[in-house]
């Protein structure tokens, strides 16, 4: 399971758009290349905003996990 | 009734900080002594610096010393506040005193911190301070046409509609020089839409390509190179400028870090609607100095105020707390050509921003005007009359 890998977690369920993609760009920001990132978020927006951005960033997408009432962006720095 | 005056010190005289220690101190009387500390003594009033940029108005106008808007009976201490020390009850400051507190708000606002972004100092502008502006407004002034690109250097920033206005009020200025079709104006945006909150963003975008407001999005900005004349992003992206400016990255002041109550970029964890830092019953933040998920302004300083200050009474006197905060907001948002919309949202209602207009703008200027005489003091009505019904959107 991809989550055993996990370089750092970020816990964004309750914050509201664009919460948890700033977060995720902090920690893309403060690591080193091939850490794997995971992002909670509770936020509607986050379902195309996060992997808009990982597209446009050149990252890696590892995994979308729904868990209900919130979803697990599971992402590698990737350069 | 204690018959000792609580002690009550207010770090930060900017919007939150002076209007709270008003209201506490009207609403305690000799119940209570509030103290502000400020390290300058003097308020600025922030949102004007974008019309200083633009050469639209002077310095002085921004600008009053904190003594002429506090009560008589509140103190005033000019000096920076360097520790607090949650269990002794004491601020320690920078000349060796120290002052003892009941209650303490911490109202100290947010750091710019220019120098974390590579280049940005030495090949950027800014309007994030008076100084920024004032040189701003001598480059404009110098600025013959070539590509003016706007962007914003780390979120959480101040006033997140600035950066927008500001596109839209420097394409109208390029226009009134006759330069208009000799340049090129772009907003670098972080995020995939012009503005932080959805709504807003699909009131301002269609207007941005009407002018011919060019628009980038997911750019991040990372590093300046002044010589080369690019600006480079996080996601890999280069753009050519004539002419940049930069919203600064922001951080939170150094007394809090050093006292070891805020987060890693030295916001303080905050309840949403107590106000109270947490773990910390008798410490409460404001403003742009809180951890918050809302925008870092004036505005919202301006409604937490009351909050703060209905709390820390209740608490003093051993009443039941009657307020909490609901995270109310209120910003206008300028879209040149003499017009603006506003902004008006809480946690659970995201804003419904009408098309703009002139009377939003009309609004903006009669409270640039009025702020003065009214928001440090508690005189400007929460809720003003609004001439169109809430909620109505064009979006």
């Amino acid at each position: 399971m991809t989550t055993a890998n996990v370089t750092r977690s970020i816990d964004a369920r309750g914050m509201p758009c664009p919460g948890p993609l700033m977060s995720l760009i902090g920690a893309i920001r403060e690591n080193e290349i091939g850490a794997v990132i995971e992002v909670l978020s509770s936020d509607e927006g986050s379902r195309t905003d996060i992997p808009a951005w990982i597209s446009k960033a050149g990252h890696e997408l590892v995994e979308v996990v729904e868990e209900g009432d919130f979803a697990r962006f599971v992402v590698r720095k990737a350069r | 009734m204690s018959s000792v005056p609580a002690r009550v010190v207010v770090l930060g005289g900017g919007v939150g900080g002076t209007l709270v220690a008003n209201l506490l101190d009207k609403e305690l009387g000799r119940e209570g002594r509030v103290t502000v500390i400020d390290p300058t003594g003097m308020h600025h009033y922030q949102p004007g610096y974008l019309y200083v940029a633009l050469g639209q108005a002077n310095g002085r106008w921004l600008v009053r010393d904190e003594r002429t808007l506090l009560r008589r009976s509140v103190d005033l201490v000019v000096e920076k506040a360097i520790r607090i020390h949650p269990h002794a009850g004491t601020v320690q400051l920078e000349r060796g005193g120290s002052l003892e507190w009941d209650h303490l708000v911490i109202a100290t606002g947010a750091r710019l911190v220019h120098d974390q972004v590579p280049g940005l100092v030495e090949g950027s502008h800014g309007f994030y301070s008076l100084e920024d502006a004032q040189r701003l407004r001598e480059a404009l002034r110098r600025f013959r046409g070539g590509r003016i690109l706007v962007g914003i250097a780390g979120i959480p920033y101040k006033c997140p509609p600035a950066p927008v206005e500001f596109v839209f009020m420097v394409e109208e200025y390029l226009r009134r020089r006759g330069i208009r079709d000799r340049s090129e104006v772009t907003l670098l945006s972080p995020l995939n839409r012009a503005f932080t909150i959805e709504s807003a963003s699909k009131v301002v975008q269609p207007i941005m390509e009407q002018r011919g407001i060019g628009l980038t999005t997911f750019f991040n900005v990372e590093e300046v190179d002044p010589g080369a004349g690019t600006v480079s992003s996080l996601e890999g992206e280069k753009a050519e400028y004539d002419l940049l400016v930069l919203v600064p990255p922001h951080r939170g002041q150094q007394v809090v870090m050093d006292s070891g109550l805020g987060d890693a970029a030295g916001w303080l964890p905050t309840d949403r609607h107590t106000l109270q830092v947490e773990g910390q019953d008798r410490i409460f933040a404001m403003g742009d100095a809180t951890n918050l998920p809302i925008s870092k302004s004036g505005s919202t300083a301006h409604f937490e105020a009351p909050v703060v200050a209905s709390r820390i009474a209740s608490l003093i006197r051993g009443t039941a707390p009657k307020t909490n905060y609901g995270g109310k907001v209120m910003c206008f948002l300028e879209t040149g050509n003499r017009a603006a919309t506003i902004l008006r949202f809480d946690y659970e209602h995201p804003p419904a921003p009408p098309q703009p207009n002139l009377l939003w703008h009309s609004a903006k200027w009669m409270f640039n005007r009025l702020y003065w005489e009214t928001v440090p003091q508690g005189r400007m009505p929460e809720n003003v009359p609004l001439p169109i019904p809430t909620g109505r959107s064009e979006a």
